[in-house]
């Protein structure tokens, strides 16, 4: 039975043209069917302590082909860096290479387990060596920590570390200072630390307020936690002011490196004076975002915090790479996480870095600045660019262009979503109004830039003639699905399938 | 630059839209100390021959699945991947497609997201599971950090016989979380006496099975000692395709069952990228960290799914967050539904089999090695063995004869004498009979040498 | 008997009867939510302060504190919201209750705004 509404749909079958519409797997059980091919087994003597169970679990079964057309299908309702522009901004969400994905096949890379003997995975060791290597020197720091699975693990990683050198002083600070325009993910990780959030405003500008950072300074400061550039996608011009102060007071400076595509190669974070920072490699270094992850975290730290990092870290001893994996007796934070670190993504930016160099690199930051610009140019008039001046990497605007038509931010992304595009970021940073941030990154053409750029102009204009509010208000009206009731989602959670869902609302007309 | 589209054609007319004369003024704002003049002096880019050659050539170094008999385990196993997993996953629109932050553009995410939470929930015999985490170990330390938060409570235990890997990640959350972690060091064979250990401060007990050593262990009675103290039972299973043949940790009464996903659909790869599992009971879903992906309609009344209850997440709680997680394992988590789609009923169950049955022949045939013993009643697919030498000086000859034999625990618990004979080995359905019988054989030898 | 109603410029409205007091949220306040989806109520028993958090409300797309008006011991919390958050949209400051309070210091009232103030206060913000 399908869940299609059947006076909706102007086909019999439900399906538009290539918009397949598809059923759930469970609903698609063929008991005794399975994709794989494996002997029965006789496990009558067993050492199985009489823990041997014989329940249905209820998995369903399906055949090889049946699994190829479901996964395309579901594909096919999504959509892709490899389709199009995805401009959201902080997300750098750039061309994702196919070398990478190759190299991460090889034989070797790919079927090596975390612990076989060091003398069997010279090569391995020397991939995460080879890359960590690139990483402090672009970044100008002194060491770098591996491990972290993600961004968020990897400021997790850094407050750790924070906070393990503090102890080590012997010192109780609870305070962390972080401006009200940071990812959530900030304030969020120093609570989980034990500490204490106290924001700062931005000013005028939409860069920290140097006076109210220096009000909230004393001895209780542990750390200050920046992006930069900072989620409006402006230079903290200040920041090596702010490193400076901090470290008077005896505190230490993240920096959130989630914004590194706009500097990569022609900035050094060390020489900023930060003491620690994560970098995204699914972001600046390209392993791709698989719809949700996984990513990769690495945290490069200064002198001052070096000895804090976690456990497992390569060192080269009589000519071998070796694990440590040990803190005991260190003054390593300890583990964030079992085995190594995300090898699959560091051979994905290794193989990156290698093909940019310190050239590419170089475009990689110039062209996403450019690009970002140039958005920012042609579209400054009609729409309202939240802060004056050039922008970094992503380009910010409010919605005041949108001010008494009715339509709000969300109804301009979902108009968007119709023109064929992925929508920019909407709603954050929060210290915008209805904020919209734009990040094209650098591996998108000058084509692609005009055809993104004529829609939201045309969409922009048409806003304002203040005769299309339904129009905006129904988008989307092309996608496989259309405004979906995230209220009822949330107020009635339905988690999984289970097969009392026969009777579920979705069925109803 | 192969990667890069940019012309300088189309740098000069998008500077002169801008009103700067070049790309360098873009960056005029930066204090002119801290901003470089020229690239670093480092290597410059390479083609893809160069870059391949590179890789390859490190590749070459090291000896994995593809060269090697594998009989590792220890939270990370040598499986089969259908060839069809592969195939799915590169697919531009689940390899670069992004968190479906709007659900329009991403229902073939969101769609499979809640058939991998059904399948999830349904292994482990749970009510409800999330959409991943990023691996195992960090999904259990958010298990502990969860149940804290339910009970109020700051006291923790988790059983010796946990993953050390995991048993420190969890210290490490205790250290600069402020809670408490009692914990026995290991014994080697001693049974542990979890029941007494718990008091009405205990906001959790943490356990694994099977355990790091192989053990099978029915946590039924451990339940109901920690319900009647208002504790949480946490059951870690680092090797799911046992629950295609074991009692699941929900039918003993785990109130939170975290796993690792790698034996599903994922490559060894060094030990990640991975995929954590979470599941727990229907009563705490607005505890549980992590994203979930959840039913409705659309406008037109059409069934879909969009992203839920996102208001625990730190990009709407900010410090008050349940957890500070942004990414889940997307990918990872991607191909483990599609490998247990193409296994179905049928198929778990079969490979769980298979893997039992080689571990069996494995064990029967090292046994009867002079001078080894093992120290399993019971085991799924991994074991524990008493060697008369040195384990790392034996796995390090077996090497040399292009064998992966195993893991010497003292790479786990330090230069501790008792353990130094000590090895743990797996066998799954990658290790033929024959392969086996080899491997015996070979041990046999490097033991009598 | 005589029931006060006061207004705090955090959204709250409290109904003030001898020494118990009954909070919830302002119409305004369910507006600027949006569709609530869930509510975090305290526990009986609990001592609330004046000014800290004292509830939970959830919409969609965020989580809102709903702070003590004035200090006291948290009587009774409406359970009903628990099944039914949409009841705080439909009806904010009737059947939408959040708390009833044992005030334990009613000296804290003063200073909270009356429905006139409240009302210019509201206007003042768009």
């Amino acid at each position: 039975m399908t869940n299609i509404t059947k006076k909706t749909s102007p086909t019999i079958s439900g399906n538009q043209g290539l918009k397949l519409e598809e059923q759930l797997i469970f609903e698609q059980d063929n008991p005794g069917i399975s994709g794989v091919d494996f002997p029965a087994v006789d496990l009558s003597k067993n050492h199985l302590g009489g823990l041997l169970s014989n329940r249905r679990i209820g998995l369903p079964g399906l055949s090889e082909p049946q699994i190829m057309r479901h996964y395309t299908r579901l594909s096919q309702k999504n959509y892709a860096i490899d389709a199009g522009i995805f401009p959201l901004g902080s997300c750098t969400m750039k061309h994702n290479p196919r070398l990478n994905e190759k190299m991460a096949r090889l034989p070797g890379l790919g079927d090596i387990h975390p612990f076989q003997p060091f003398e069997t995975i010279q090569g391995a060791l020397t991939v995460i060596y080879q890359l960590a290597d690139w990483l402090r020197q672009l970044t100008g720091m002194a060491a770098v920590a591996m491990p972290p699975a993600a961004g968020a693990h990897g400021e997790l990683c850094g407050m750790m570390a924070i906070r393990a050198a503090l102890d080590h002083r012997g010192e109780k600070r609870l305070r962390v200072l972080v401006p009200e325009s940071a990812h959530g993910t900030n304030p969020a990780t120093a609570a989980a630390c034990g500490f204490q959030v106290d924001p700062i405003p931005a000013n005028a500008k939409g860069t920290i307020d140097l006076a109210a950072f220096r009000a909230k300074l004393g001895p209780d400061v542990a750390a200050i936690m920046i992006t930069n550039p900072n989620t409006c996608g402006l230079f903290e011009t200040e920041i090596v002011q702010i490193a400076k102060d901090i470290h008077k007071i005896g505190g230490y400076l993240y920096c959130d490196g989630a914004n590194f595509n706009a500097i990569v190669g022609r900035v050094r974070p060390g020489d900023l004076g930060i003491d620690c920072m994560h970098i995204n490699l699914h972001k600046t270094f390209s392993t791709p975002h698989g719809g949700g992850g996984p990513g990769s975290g690495p945290v490069v730290l200064a002198q001052s915090l070096a000895s804090f990092a976690p456990v497992p870290y390569i060192e080269l001893r009589a000519g071998q790479y070796q694990l440590v994996e040990n803190a005991k007796g260190t003054n390593s934070l300890g583990r964030l996480k079992a085995f190594h670190g995300q090898m699959g993504m560091f051979i994905r930016a290794l193989t990156y870095i290698l093909s940019h160099g310190a050239d590419g690199l170089w475009q990689v930051s110039g062209d996403a600045v450019l690009n970002a610009n140039y958005i920012r140019a042609c579209l400054e008039k009609t729409m309202s660019p939240a802060f004056s001046g050039t922008c970094m990497h992503e380009a910010l605007f409010s919605d005041n262009f949108l001010a008494d038509t009715g339509v709000t931010t969300l109804d301009f992304a979902k108009a968007l979503i119709d023109e064929g595009f992925h929508p920019m970021t909407v709603y954050f940073p929060l210290v915008v109004h209805g904020a919209m941030l734009v990040e094209p990154t650098e591996t998108e053409s000058l084509a692609s830039l005009d055809q993104f750029i004529a829609s939201m102009e045309g969409l922009a204009q048409i806003a304002k003639k203040q005769e299309s509010l339904d129009s905006f208000k129904n988008a989307p009206i092309f996608t496989p699905r259309r405004r979906l009731d995230e209220t009822t989602a949330a107020r009635n959670p339905i988690l999984k399938w289970s097969d009392q869902q026969k009777t579920a609302k979705s069925d109803a007309t | 630059m192969r990667y890069l589209p940019i012309s300088d054609a189309d740098r000069q007319r998008m500077l002169a839209k801008i009103g700067v004369a070049s790309v360098d003024d873009l960056f005029n704002h930066i204090p002119a100390a801290v901003r470089l003049k020229k690239p670093l002096d480092l290597p410059h880019h390479q083609g893809e021959m160069e870059v391949e050659r590179h890789m390859t050539a490190l590749a070459a170094k090291n000896i994995g699945a593809t060269k090697a008999s594998m009989f590792l385990g220890a939270g990370a196993y040598n499986h089969h991947i259908p060839a069809a997993v592969d195939h799915l996953i590169q697919r531009g629109e689940f390899l670069t497609s992004y968190t479906p932050y709007q659900p329009e553009l991403a229902q073939g995410t969101l769609q499979y997201l809640f058939e991998f939470q059904t399948q999830v929930a349904m292994i482990t015999g749970m009510e409800v599971a999330n959409a991943s985490m990023y691996d195992g170990s960090t999904a259990a330390a958010e298990a502990v950090m969860m149940a804290n938060r339910i009970t109020k409570r700051q006291e923790v235990i988790v059983s010796s016989l946990v993953h050390p890997h995991y048993l420190a990640v969890i210290e490490t959350h205790a250290r600069f979380g402020g809670f408490k972690v009692a914990s026995e060091p290991m014994v080697i064979g001693r049974e542990e006496k979890l029941t007494k250990m718990i008091h009405d401060q205990i906001s959790c007990v943490v356990v694994q099975t099977p355990d790091f050593f192989g053990n099978l262990h029915d946590f039924t009675e451990l339940a109901k000692a920690c319900q009647a103290k208002g504790a949480l039972l946490i059951v870690i299973v680092t090797e799911i395709i046992s629950l295609g043949l074991l009692k699941s940790p929900g039918e003993m009464g785990a109130d939170i069952v975290v796993a690792e996903g790698q034996s599903l659909g994922n490559a060894l790869s060094f030990g990640g990228p991975y995929v954590g599992l979470f599941a727990t009971r229907e009563k705490y879903i607005r505890q549980m960290p992590g994203r979930l992906a959840g039913q409705t309609t659309d406008a037109d009344g059409k069934r879909g799914w969009v992203l839920t209850l996102s208001t625990r997440e730190q990009h709407i709680r900010r410090e008050k967050a349940t957890s500070n997680i942004c990414t889940n394992s997307g990918l990872c988590a991607l191909a483990f539904t599609i490998h247990l789609s193409l296994l179905g009923e049928v198929g778990f169950r079969r490979l769980a089999e298979t893997n039992h049955a080689r571990a069996s022949l494995l064990a029967s045939e090292i046994g009867k090695i002079r001078g080894v013993s093992i120290i399993n009643k019971t085991f799924f697919n991994e074991f524990t063995v008493v060697l008369p030498k040195s384990a790392k000086i034996t796995v390090d000859r077996l090497a040399s004869y292009g064998i992966m034999g195993g893991i010497p625990m003292t790479r786990f618990y330090g230069r501790q004498l008792e353990l130094s004979h000590v090895l743990l080995i797996c066998a799954t359905e990658m290790n033929t009979e024959n392969e086996i019988e080899s491997f015996a054989k070979v041990l046999r030898k490097v033991l009598n040498d | 008997m005589s029931k006060t109603t006061y207004f705090t410029s955090e959204h709250e409205w409290i109904v003030v009867e001898k020494d118990i007091g009954i909070v919830g949220i302002t119409d305004y306040a369910q507006k600027q939510l949006g569709d609530v989806v869930f509510v975090e109520l305290p526990a009986l028993g609990k001592k609330v302060i004046k000014g800290k958090d004292m509830a939970v409300v959830e919409s969609v797309k965020a989580a809102s504190e709903v702070y003590a008006p004035v200090s006291g011991e948290v009587l009774a919390v409406n359970q009903d919201l628990v099944n039914q958050p949409a009841t705080v949209n439909e009806d904010a400051t009737g059947k939408g209750w959040f708390v009833r309070l044992r005030l334990s210091n009613p000296k804290e009232l003063v200073g909270l705004m009356d429905l006139k103030t409240y009302q210019n206060f509201v206007k003042g913000l768009s």
